[in-house]
């Protein structure tokens, strides 16, 4: 607590992030049946989803999560959203502390952060039209003043991303995954927010459409001065995304730093183990570890460092103590014994990040489409 | 008026008229179920005779067979009862109270179903516990015995002049309050899901009340099973409100229903007069029939695994 006021003090009024959260943690119990505890001696368990992670986001700013399945990035989502409540910790967003509302309150705050699910097909509700979908927000907060002026920004906002005014009259299903993920989009964007949590909003695309799709979300973030939170574990998608990456592994942040000091010199080893997953013609010549080990089970986590038993750097303290968030190099922060001591080889320049970041998303469209057609649904 | 024909004609293109139509047993089902509706509603206009008009009887009319059987006669096509009220007028208002208690209490258990439902599945903790054990008693004593109980206690509330006249409403509650579990089971499971549903969230994150959440966003969602379940049920209402009118709780001589009907008939039936019990009897057999055969037919074509 002390530690974000300290945080907000050094900064300037003004120029404090959109959003902080800090020491932030969620536990699910999984309850065992009474004659099994009773018979059996078993204990409650917990599932430590989220288990204490601080970040910050500027305004104005991208910070993308990156982990595997399972590591707790969607929770955190669904934490600042206040769709599921916080065990402890502090979500502030612009100043106001957040962590023990619920989802919609108080309106005159959730009002200005939305959210983008992951799956299009489920995420709009399959019996309502289009254009009652997208007013809902603006009935919900009162935004309009007539019935006129709502069918005049609903066709607004549907033209906005790229659909026609028209399509408002049309169900869900008539739409094509990447249509429906911009009907998402203007949902999101009706109540004018100022922050936007994007909850993996391509993965469930196909690669030609993802890139539309990153495409008109940056297209908004420039015209709109939005801020995102956005979640993902396609490392393509993050880079093209992001200002910031913070790097989850089963409920911590192993990492936090600017994008481009994650791809150009990843620090911690789980880090380095994502960059070498993404298949890359440059890195052909190179040989590529394998990715060694599976995600641990989130019940009973391996204890000190969370990745030892996949990190080929792990020693005896690394299996005892969980190492925390020390700052490294270019403003960076990385949690790992190995980094701290010293002890890693210097980052490999992956074939993907040397100096060759492309940063128009061209790598993803230069595969799949001609840039021309970047923004027709 | 164009949007009314505009819908008719999508709905007659569509899948479900296209199933309906391709079976036979469900046209047949329906028709006849349609003739006794319209039978039953028009009861006064079409029926030959008005069996409580008791100036209108003559005990001379009694205990006639029916119109094809020697000594009968023309007027009265499916005899008389021992009261010399015509057997298939006393058979038209009884269909009319019978399917109008199996309507109402179907309404009644649907409506109760689904708010303990949607609201137990959607709020969850203790008060869908609450409902849910609710249910499971009702689940583990038969449906007659529960209907039994809360008739006998409606009953004993009432004053005793009142009971009569009450019937009505009394069967209506009892039948009512007994089936509401199987919507509020169905209801809550398809609840459980769709608030996981990313759709529901979604209302959540823009500031959607919960009662507009459940009512506008769930509901339609979750109504398809309970269509077909209270289809079904008409037909096991019908049977219970005759079961009970047979076992003398239900509608009393002076209003029968079928099940009234089927009762009076027979105390008779060994003394030759089978037609006063037959017929009833026939009339609600074709009857639950109908509405079975309907529903089965609506569970089905409902069921996207079985198109």
């Amino acid at each position: 607590m002390t530690r974000t006021m300290s945080l907000a003090a050094r900064r300037p009024a003004g120029t404090a992030p959109l959003l902080e959260v800090s020491d932030l943690r969620k536990h699910f119990a999984l309850p065992r049946p009474f004659l099994n505890r009773v018979l059996q001696a078993e204990q409650h368990q917990l599932v430590r989803a989220v288990d204490g992670i601080d970040f910050t986001i500027e305004r104005g700013k991208t910070l993308s999560l990156v982990g595997e399945s399972g590591c707790g990035k969607s929770t955190v989502a669904k934490l600042v959203m206040g769709l599921i409540g916080t065990t402890s910790g502090r979500i502030v967003f612009d100043g106001v502390d957040l962590s023990h509302a619920p989802a919609g309150a108080p309106a005159k705050l959730r009002r200005r952060m939305q959210m983008i699910f992951q799956d299009p097909y489920a995420s709009l509700n399959p019996r309502w039209r289009v254009r009652d979908i997208i007013a809902e927000p603006l009935q919900t907060y009162r935004l309009c003043a007539s019935r006129a002026e709502e069918t005049r920004e609903v066709d607004r906002l549907l033209e906005f991303v790229g659909l026609n005014a028209k399509d408002g009259d049309k169900f869900p299903h008539e739409f094509s995954g990447g249509q429906r993920q911009r009907i998402s989009i203007a949902r999101a964007i009706s109540t004018k927010p100022d922050f936007l949590v994007c909850d993996e909003p391509t993965s469930a695309l196909d690669v030609s459409v993802q890139a539309q799709i990153l495409n008109l979300m940056r297209e908004m973030q420039r015209e709109l001065g939005l801020t995102y939170l956005f979640i993902s574990h396609d490392l393509a998608v993050v880079n093209f995304m992001a200002d910031w990456i913070g790097v989850m592994y089963l409920g911590r942040l192993v990492e936090l730093a600017p994008a481009e000091t994650v791809f150009a010199s990843p620090q911690h080893p789980y880090t380095r183990l994502l960059l070498d997953t993404i298949p890359d013609l440059t890195m052909a010549r190179r040989g590529r570890e394998p990715v060694a080990g599976e995600v641990p089970n989130p019940i009973d986590p391996p204890p000190g460092c969370h990745f030892h038993p996949r990190c080929p750097f792990a020693e005896s303290r690394c299996r005892s103590e969980p190492p925390q968030l020390r700052e490294t190099v270019l403003g960076a922060s990385t949690a790992c014994h190995a980094v701290e001591e010293g002890r890693l080889p210097p980052a490999v320049a992956s074939g993907f990040a040397g100096g060759a970041i492309p940063t128009d998303g061209a790598h993803l469209l230069g595969k799949i489409a001609p840039p021309d057609q970047q923004l027709v649904g | 008026m164009a949007t009314l024909a505009a819908r008719l004609r999508s709905f007659t293109a569509g899948d479900l008229f296209y199933s309906f139509r391709r079976s036979r047993t469900t046209v047949l089902a329906t028709t006849v179920l349609a003739l006794m509706m319209l039978g039953a509603l028009l009861a006064p206009l079409v029926a030959p005779h008005d069996p409580f008009d008791i100036a209108s009887l003559s005990l001379l009319d009694s205990e006639l067979p029916p119109a094809w059987m020697e000594g009968s006669n023309p007027a009265y096509w499916l005899g008389t009862d021992t009261q010399a009220r015509d057997v298939f007028s006393s058979i038209l208002y009884g269909l009319r109270i019978s399917l109008f208690v199996g309507a109402a209490s179907v309404l009644l258990a649907a409506v109760l179903g689904v708010f303990l439902g949607l609201v137990g599945g959607y709020f969850g903790g203790l008060l869908d516990a609450v409902i849910m054990r609710v249910a499971d008693v009702l689940l583990s004593f038969p449906a007659i015995l529960v209907a039994l109980l809360i008739n006998g206690v409606l009953r004993g509330i009432l004053p005793a002049g009142q009971q009569e006249s009450a019937a009505l409403i009394v069967l209506v509650l009892s039948i009512g309050l007994t089936n509401w579990v199987q919507y509020a089971r169905t209801v809550r499971g398809s609840t459980l899901v769709e608030r996981q549903r990313e759709y529901v969230q979604a209302a959540r994150t823009i500031g959607v009340g919960s009662l507009r959440i459940m009512r506008a966003h769930i509901l339609p969602n979750v109504l398809g099973p309970v269509l077909v379940i209270a289809t079904i049920n008409l037909g096991m209402a019908v049977l219970t409100e005759a079961t009970l009118s047979f076992l003398g709780v239900g509608m009393p001589a002076t209003m029968p229903s079928l099940g009234t009907l089927i009762r009076v008939g027979n105390e008779y039936l060994f003394s030759g007069i089978w037609w006063v019990v037959i017929f009833p009897s026939a009339t609600l057999a074709i009857l639950v029939l109908a509405v079975n055969l309907l529903g089965d037919w609506l569970r089905d074509a409902l069921n996207p695994k079985l198109r």
